[in-house]
């Protein structure tokens, strides 16, 4: 378990070679059920589903929602068939993102099953999708494909399946709000910082830089030009092919006010605002932290630094040069 | 138990709501019955312990109350070719999961019908069943 505050690069990184390698791999059969379709596993389930449909003992078949049910691990043995995915499950655990909740079941049945069939289980890692902020906290989307094959290896039933794993945002969380899982299991325990940037597609680029310790400033792809905050349109050339540079991380106060008045949720006041100047010819709105506010001038030279907010949000602050 | 033929059925055509209470006795033993034993299907301690209020439904039951859900209308010789759900908010014990559906398509010899499953804490399930009937 990473004490890391967010993703940084190397998280994103290594995760992203890792669902690569695992899907990669492609289909890995599994072992086979334990048991064959069998009448006492189906009476048991419609049993416990309250489903009275007669057709599937009558018939010999199996209700095809059991697909998945045939090659399911027992209590002992839970943990022991290993498939692509478990690794980047493993991974995604060891880099806090603990928590999951499950997103998309989509089952297709070739054919219902008969007595007696013993069926076998191929996985197949389909992909990670993320880092995206979402309601639980920052997470993954990890998806595979299962496929359930017959005696005769022809697919009976497949299904997608996604979870997103989340990093939780406090321990003592009253349990996932908008998800069917087993959150709040993850470190933490920072109350959650209480203003949070707006990330858009436009802004997205910087806030991932953000968590890189990158500042990054929007470029316009066709002429060049810097523009901050970011936008869809270069005011240049009305180009909409839009790329980015990392700047320096150095800069100037251009201008500055004192927050006394009103209160601030998150904040102890008197606290600095500044416009600040970039070597590279643009200006960022930033606070500059590290000092007491009457130090601050206009003309004083800063440098950026990335503060953890909370357990997931990093703000890029400025403190004099000089520290 | 008959079941309803193609011609019995047609796009806008609503399937009745079906009520289940969720004792703990059905979420232990549809957990089990699908050979689910995570502990947070079956274990109060176990799910508090994770963050969850209470034990909750397992997936593959929620996959298999969708199809009865569909099969209790249509009959026994409705044939389910899938089902795609999106999951929502869990449904605990105590709480109590309610469906309703209508057919949306009709496509050959294939019908759809978009199904929603609600808790008191809003969606539990949502997405569509596809099969077909005999002529």
């Amino acid at each position: 378990m990473t004490g890391a505050p967010a993703t940084g690069v190397t998280t994103d990184r290594e995760l992203r070679e890792l669902a690569d390698k695992q899907a990669a791999l492609g289909e890995v059969r599994g072992v086979p059920a334990a048991d064959p379709v069998n009448t006492p596993m189906i009476r048991h389930w419609l049993d416990a589903m309250g489903d009275s449909n007669p057709a599937y003992l009558e018939k010999g078949v199996a209700p095809p929602a059991m697909a998945q049910v045939w090659t399911m691990q027992g209590v002992r043995s839970r943990g022991r068939d290993r498939s692509p995915v478990d690794d980047v499950l493993a991974e995604l655990d060891a880099q806090g993102f603990t928590g999951v909740v499950a997103t998309n079941c989509e089952q297709t049945y070739h054919r219902y099953v008969r007595l007696g069939e013993r069926l076998t289980p191929a996985t197949r890692f389909s992909g990670l999708a993320g880092p995206k902020r979402t309601a639980l906290g920052e997470g993954y989307f990890a998806t595979w494909n299962v496929t359930w094959y017959g005696e005769a290896d022809e697919p009976v039933a497949e299904m997608m399946f996604r979870v997103l794993k989340f990093r939780p945002r406090k321990r003592a969380a009253p349990g996932p709000q908008g998800g069917q899982g087993e959150g709040g299991q993850g470190e933490g325990g920072r109350r959650p910082y209480p203003l949070r940037p707006a990330v858009s597609r436009d802004t997205e680029f910087f806030w991932e830089g953000v968590r890189h310790g990158e500042l990054r400033v929007q470029s316009c792809a066709d002429c060049g030009r810097l523009r901050h905050p970011p936008g869809p349109v270069c005011p240049a050339c009305r180009s909409t092919n839009r790329s980015y540079v990392t700047a320096a991380g150095e800069g100037t106060v251009y201008s500055y006010v004192v927050h006394h008045h009103p209160p601030v949720p998150g904040r102890t006041a008197p606290f600095v605002v500044a416009v600040v100047e970039l070597p590279e010819g643009v200006r960022i709105v930033g606070n500059v932290v590290d000092c007491p506010p009457e130090a601050v001038g206009i003309g004083m030279s800063l440098r950026v630094t990335y503060r953890a907010m909370d357990d997931e949000l990093i703000l890029p602050l400025w403190v004099p040069r000089e520290s | 138990m008959r079941t309803l033929t193609e011609d019995q059925v047609e796009i806008g055509s609503v399937l009745p709501e079906l009520s289940i209470d969720l004792t703990p006795t059905v979420v232990v033993s549809t957990a089990l019955a699908t050979m689910d034993f995570t502990p947070v299907h079956h274990d109060v301690e176990g799910a508090r312990a994770q963050g969850s209020k209470d034990i909750f439904l397992n997936i593959l039951t929620t996959m298999g109350l969708v199809e009865r859900y569909v099969t209790d209308w249509t009959g026994p010789e409705a044939v389910i070719r899938r089902i795609n759900v999106k999951l929502g908010v869990p449904a605990y014990a105590g709480d109590r999961l309610s469906f309703n559906g209508t057919i949306v398509a009709h496509d050959g010899a294939e019908f759809t019908a978009e199904v929603r499953g609600k808790v008191s804490l809003g969606d539990h399930a949502t997405g569509t069943v596809t099969f077909t009937l005999p002529q």
